[in-house]
């Protein structure tokens, strides 16, 4: 969908209702089918992912880790000997943090405390087997819809319309104007409203083209076959434990990315969002003043 | 499914593949025989990618002796229960025997001093657990490709298995035991080998004396520790409970290359 034809569309849509609400055609098909896959496969990914981390919960630099190697980041349960308690402490660079509750030890739906890195509630239930089956299909699925997307998004020029910040938009006063109307929750108006802001189209370059190619390689850097055949991962990455370091603090990246991109949806106007990614129409608001 | 085969799986693949395109067949995770024809899908995608990936058989990295780790978790058993294993400790192995039978011309029975007078290679590798962790240790074992080859393996024979002397759990049927499997592709590369030495002294205990397999490409629980026997197979359905392993008779993977 061009420009033109998106203007074409829009004028179709107005109503005498409301003369002064645009509606406009916002997301193509492909997008809205691949991102609602990408949404349940990450969701997938998470949980597995967070199952896989609890049963050995710790980060190290590097080619080799184990209990025992200074972990660069840690989740253990410990027990308090005068109340009997356990205590679940977090260790980051060796500073620790009570987390009781949340990370190490929390509790189940008797209130009965458990020991798990991660909390069960929020992890794929099963067993270590299930969640490696379940983390590589989605991995799989993960790869598949993103070449789908990506090879669409490059030959409809998607990226290169909607995505790529033009020149203007990544002056510093631009910017700073942009992340000061964040800041204030302003919704974007009239002609603004009609493309990504400045601020939208840097957080998904950087998703669709850092983060997760990033989880992809740190990923396959964790499979002895994958290094067979290409040893220089270990060399990008800094070792196999490093690739595994990565890969957690990239999907902490990413759910950080998800947290805030719902915030936004929610602070832009659920229905029009979730309608322009379900329908592809989106309603444009008028120009203060109009 | 029971087992990893390439038939199988490429029926079960083409099925779920089936239904994700057409969408016709309701996919439902209550529904656990949908569920597991994905996961299946997902495991035939791994092993077939990643065999296209090695089709030249190139060899892992080995590291230098500085790399070597300071401890190697032993992981699984760490000392096998029951006398007759006892009594290879306290003989120091002397009457230990490594069978090699199955689809082979002629079977063999190895001393252990006759297993290290053949060719031997010595490889700094790091080991992949499943859990998350890893380890780098030197081993040093004849390679596997020389004992199927003494053996002379039988052209109908596709996969090896590695019995184990360690007991996972009692049964009445001895069907507890430790077991392993790999294909041909893996078993004839030159780094899979049976080790009978770690880091420069005899293979410990703890990590499979007086034989281990070492089988590069492949996640931990692959490495078969405690090998008395290896049997070539043309299927692997007749042993335990068909899929190929201990741990893959309770829901592992038979393929671990990742």
């Amino acid at each position: 969908m061009t420009s033109s034809e998106l203007n074409a569309d829009s004028e179709a849509m107005q109503s005498a209702a409301a003369p002064q609400r645009e509606v406009i055609y916002r997301h193509t098909v492909v997008v809205r089918l691949t991102h609602w896959i990408n949404a349940l496969i990450l969701l997938l990914l998470l949980i597995s992912g967070l199952r896989l981390f609890n049963y050995h919960p710790a980060l190290y630099w590097g080619n080799y880790g184990y209990a025992g190697v200074p972990a660069f980041i840690s989740i253990a349960a410990f027990e308090d000997i005068e109340t009997d308690e356990p205590v679940g402490v977090t260790t980051i660079m060796g500073h620790n943090f009570i987390t009781t509750g949340v990370l190490g030890v929390s509790h189940d739906g008797k209130g009965e405390p458990v020991s798990a890195a991660f909390p069960n509630w929020l992890t794929l239930p099963g067993g270590l087997a299930f969640a490696r089956d379940v983390h590589f299909a989605a991995a799989w699925l993960l790869v598949l819809n993103g070449l789908v997307y990506l090879l669409v998004g490059l030959s409809n020029g998607h990226f290169r319309r909607d995505l790529v910040p033009a020149q203007r938009e990544l002056h510093p006063r631009h910017v700073l104007a942009e992340i000061w109307s964040h800041m204030r929750l302003r919704r974007a108006r009239g002609e603004a409203a009609r493309r990504y802001n400045v601020l939208q189209k840097l957080a998904y370059v950087i998703v669709i083209f850092a983060l997760l190619p990033l989880m992809v390689l740190t990923g396959l850097t964790m499979s002895p076959a994958v290094t067979a055949a290409m040893p220089f991962l270990f060399d990008i990455f800094g070792g196999r434990q490093s690739a595994r370091t990565i890969h957690f603090l990239v999907a902490n990246l990413l759910v950080l990315f998800v947290l805030v991109h719902i915030i936004q949806v929610i602070v832009t106007g659920v229905f029009n969002n979730m309608r322009s990614m379900i329908t592809g129409r989106y309603a444009i608001l008028p120009e203060d003043g109009k | 499914m029971s087992l990893i085969t390439r038939r199988s799986l490429i029926a079960g693949g083409s099925a779920a593949a089936a239904t994700l395109v057409a969408g016709c067949e309701p996919i439902s995770v209550t529904d656990p025989q949908s569920l597991r024809r994905i996961l299946d899908f997902g495991q035939f995608l791994s092993l077939h990618a990643q065999r296209l990936l090695l089709t030249g058989q190139p060899l892992v990295r080995e590291f230098s002796e500085a790399d070597i780790s300071p401890e190697f978790p032993p992981n699984g058993t760490e000392r096998p229960n029951g006398m007759a294993y006892f009594r290879h400790i306290m003989s120091n192995f002397a009457e230990y025997r490594l069978t090699v039978d199955g689809m082979v011309n002629k079977p063999l029975s190895l001393t252990l001093d006759e297993i290290k007078a053949m060719p031997s290679r010595t490889q700094i590798t790091m080991h992949s657990c499943d859990e998350g962790w890893s380890a780098i240790g030197q081993w040093t074992g004849v390679p596997l490709a020389h004992l199927l080859q003494t053996a002379e393996l039988k052209p109908e024979a596709r996969y090896v298995v590695f019995h184990c002397m360690d007991e996972m759990v009692r049964t009445p049927d001895n069907s507890g035991f430790y077991y392993e499997s790999i294909d041909l592709f893996d078993a004839l590369h030159p780094q899979t080998i049976m080790a009978y030495g770690m880091n420069g002294k005899a293979l410990p205990v703890a990590h499979g004396a007086p034989l281990r397999l070492r089988v590069e490409r492949q996640i931990g629980y692959k490495h078969a520790k405690y090998v008395n026997r290896i049997e070539a197979v043309d299927r692997l359905t007749h042993l335990g409970r068909g899929r190929g392993g201990f741990w893959e008779d309770r829901g592992y993977q038979w393929y671990a290359g990742l």
